[in-house]
């Protein structure tokens, strides 16, 4: 038996995991050529190493398919309904830090909390005949968060890519969107909200609560939670 | 549970209210999103399944019957008109994925314009029929009191409106109230906006479709609102009584009679509200032993602008409501295009009261 490790395919988050990982004593890498997508581990026995898309992580550890995954908070938190009965986190891994934040022009200087967006949003509904739009790939968490802020008279439009940019060419009015720098958000003159953010997100190591538990998985688990003091 | 069992409640309490004098509609499963987003909000998306269809755009699974029948009514309906109908209706529960989402709803609405609190009565009154012997408590109250007290606070009409835009939201209703009263802080942002001369001029390009002139006005109303004195402790403390009032009808009544001494705006609804009690008396209801809360229905019904009621089993408190209904008059304005009627209705759920009646033997 073997338990599976999912871990993002490429990019940063790859190399900063399979540092994290290191630093600790289980060496992870990727094996055959450079576009090939399959790894090893060592310095644990039994833990077979699955390179996936950061975006599917969540969805395989709900499913029970793959046991411990790394992948950002804001994917397990806007995928997963009841997020927490379905995967727990072990350790947070101290990199891929990222705000989702609720950004509007930086020129609606009478908009600063989401008091005013909501104040806003009435006005703007009234005067355009529609509801304002959010332009977001964070739906459920920007609806809660939203919900909660007491903003009514909005509409989330979807936008998977180039979100800041959607303002000025009027298809959104005002963009929820994950930023660690705000330097794109500053180019494209849009300003965060005064308000906390919707969510703080980091790379972390998550355990699926619905993966396979026999026995000798569960010693395996045990055995890498040890080695990397999680 | 069978839901054949449920199926054939759910069939005998519809030809109840056939023979009460509605005639039988149906609506389709699948209605255009869009007016239901429009009406409810982002959050009905929570509540409701949307799916897409490649000809007719987004369209979502039926949540409740009220709004196409509303649909219906306006478009050819004869008045006044009593309508039935029975038939799944779809919700998501991402909350409580223990909950239902799909399950049947028999109803019964009324559209009638001669004599809206005589047509309370009788929707409450078949109610209460229909249900009679089934052991359950009967709660009501009255979304138009709230609603007037709010009309009649002594604010600027921006003030007032801003206020009842959120009376379904009893938080941000709240935060409203403490910042209009002057009881929670002005946010240092909106303190740097007042005191700036040209706020405008901070350097930055226009973008967007919400213009220059639209963001003026709105600097403009806040200005405005900044010189708008306080709303006084006396008229926040009526607001706070009003939404506590949860006694028998009669107690109630005489309540809101003293608040309304000092809120004469109020009077025109404490009235309905008399008359509403007589004419449930007329069709037979004890209003002495009936509750009513003033707050009832302010979360979770949020079409209902006048009358709401709700029957509950006290044995099992833990399920919803058997039976919920209220007046809707605002939502046939909505939907109507320029016409609108009053309207009062409300659904059984044959399922829950099957399971009442299992934990009753």
């Amino acid at each position: 038996m073997t338990i599976k490790l999912g871990v993002p395919s490429k990019g940063r988050l790859m190399e900063k995991t399979f540092d994290w990982f290191g630093e600790r004593g289980v060496t992870l890498s990727r094996t055959g050529s450079e576009r090939e997508y399959s790894g090893a581990v060592d310095g644990v026995d039994g833990v077979e190493l699955v390179l996936l898309s950061a975006g599917e992580i969540p969805r395989e550890l709900a499913a029970g398919r793959i046991d411990l995954g790394v992948t950002g908070t804001d994917l397990v938190r806007e995928k997963l309904v009841q997020w927490d009965q379905k995967v727990e986190p072990l350790a947070e891994l101290g990199f891929g830090f990222a705000d989702l934040i609720i950004a509007v022009p930086a020129c609606w200087v009478d908009v600063d909390t989401l008091d005013d967006l909501d104040a806003a949003a009435a006005a703007f509904r009234a005067k355009h005949g529609f509801r304002m739009r959010i332009a977001t790939k964070y739906h459920r968490l920007v609806r809660d968060y939203l919900r909660m802020g007491g903003v009514a008279d909005y509409q989330l439009v979807d936008s998977q890519g180039a979100t800041e940019g959607t303002i000025r060419n009027l298809t959104a009015e005002a963009v929820a969107d994950i930023t660690s720098t705000g330097e794109t958000l500053r180019a494209n003159h849009l300003k965060i909200l005064d308000e906390p953010p919707v969510l703080k997100s980091q790379a972390t190591l998550f355990r699926s609560r619905l993966s396979d538990k026999s026995d000798e998985n569960r010693e395996i688990m045990q055995t890498l939670c040890n080695t990397l003091g999680v | 549970m069978s839901s054949l069992k449920a199926n054939s409640e759910a069939l005998r309490l519809r030809a109840a209210f056939e023979k009460a004098g509605a005639t039988p509609v149906d609506c389709a499963v699948l209605q255009p999103a869009e007016t239901l987003l429009d009406l409810y909000g982002e959050d009905i998306r929570t509540r409701a399944y949307v799916t897409q269809d490649p000809a007719r755009g987004e369209q979502m699974l039926r949540p409740d019957f009220t709004v196409p029948v509303v649909q219906m009514h306006m478009a050819d309906g004869a008045e006044p008109a009593r309508y039935t109908y029975s038939g799944v209706v779809f919700r998501r529960q991402e909350e409580n994925p223990e909950r239902d989402s799909e399950y049947l709803q028999t109803g019964y609405e009324v559209f009638d314009r001669t004599d809206p609190e005589a047509a309370d009565a009788e929707v409450f009154a078949i109610f209460a029929e229909t249900l009679g012997g089934e052991g359950l408590r009967a709660a009501t109250g009255d979304m138009g009191i709230l609603t007037a007290a709010v009309s009649s606070l002594k604010t600027s009409p921006q003030r007032r409106a801003a206020l009842l835009r959120h009376i379904w939201r009893p938080r941000r209703f709240r935060a409203l109230m403490d910042r209009y009263s002057g009881r929670s802080a002005v946010p240092q942002t909106r303190k740097a906006l007042l005191e700036s001369s040209d706020p405008l001029d901070i350097g930055v390009p226009v973008i967007g479709l919400r213009s220059e002139v639209e963001i003026a006005d709105r600097i403009e109303a806040l200005r405005a609102d900044a010189a708008e004195p306080p709303i006084s402790q006396d008229q926040v403390d009526m607001i706070d009584e009003v939404l506590k009032v949860s006694e028998t009808c009669p107690y109630a009544l005489a309540n809101l009679r003293d608040i309304a001494v000092d809120m004469p705006e109020m009077e025109q609804a404490v009235d309905r509200f008399a008359r509403r009690c007589d004419a449930l008396a007329a069709r037979g209801v004890n209003v002495d032993t009936l509750d009513f809360e003033a707050s009832y229905g302010r979360t979770s019904m949020e079409y209902y602008d006048g009358f709401v009621f709700g029957f509950y089993s006290e044995a099992r408190p833990d399920l919803p409501p058997v039976a919920s209904g209220g007046r809707y008059d605002a939502l046939t304005q909505r939907l109507g295009q320029g016409k609108s009627i009053p309207a009062v209705g409300g659904v059984i759920r044959p399922d829950i009261l099957l399971q009442v009646r299992e934990a009753q033997s």
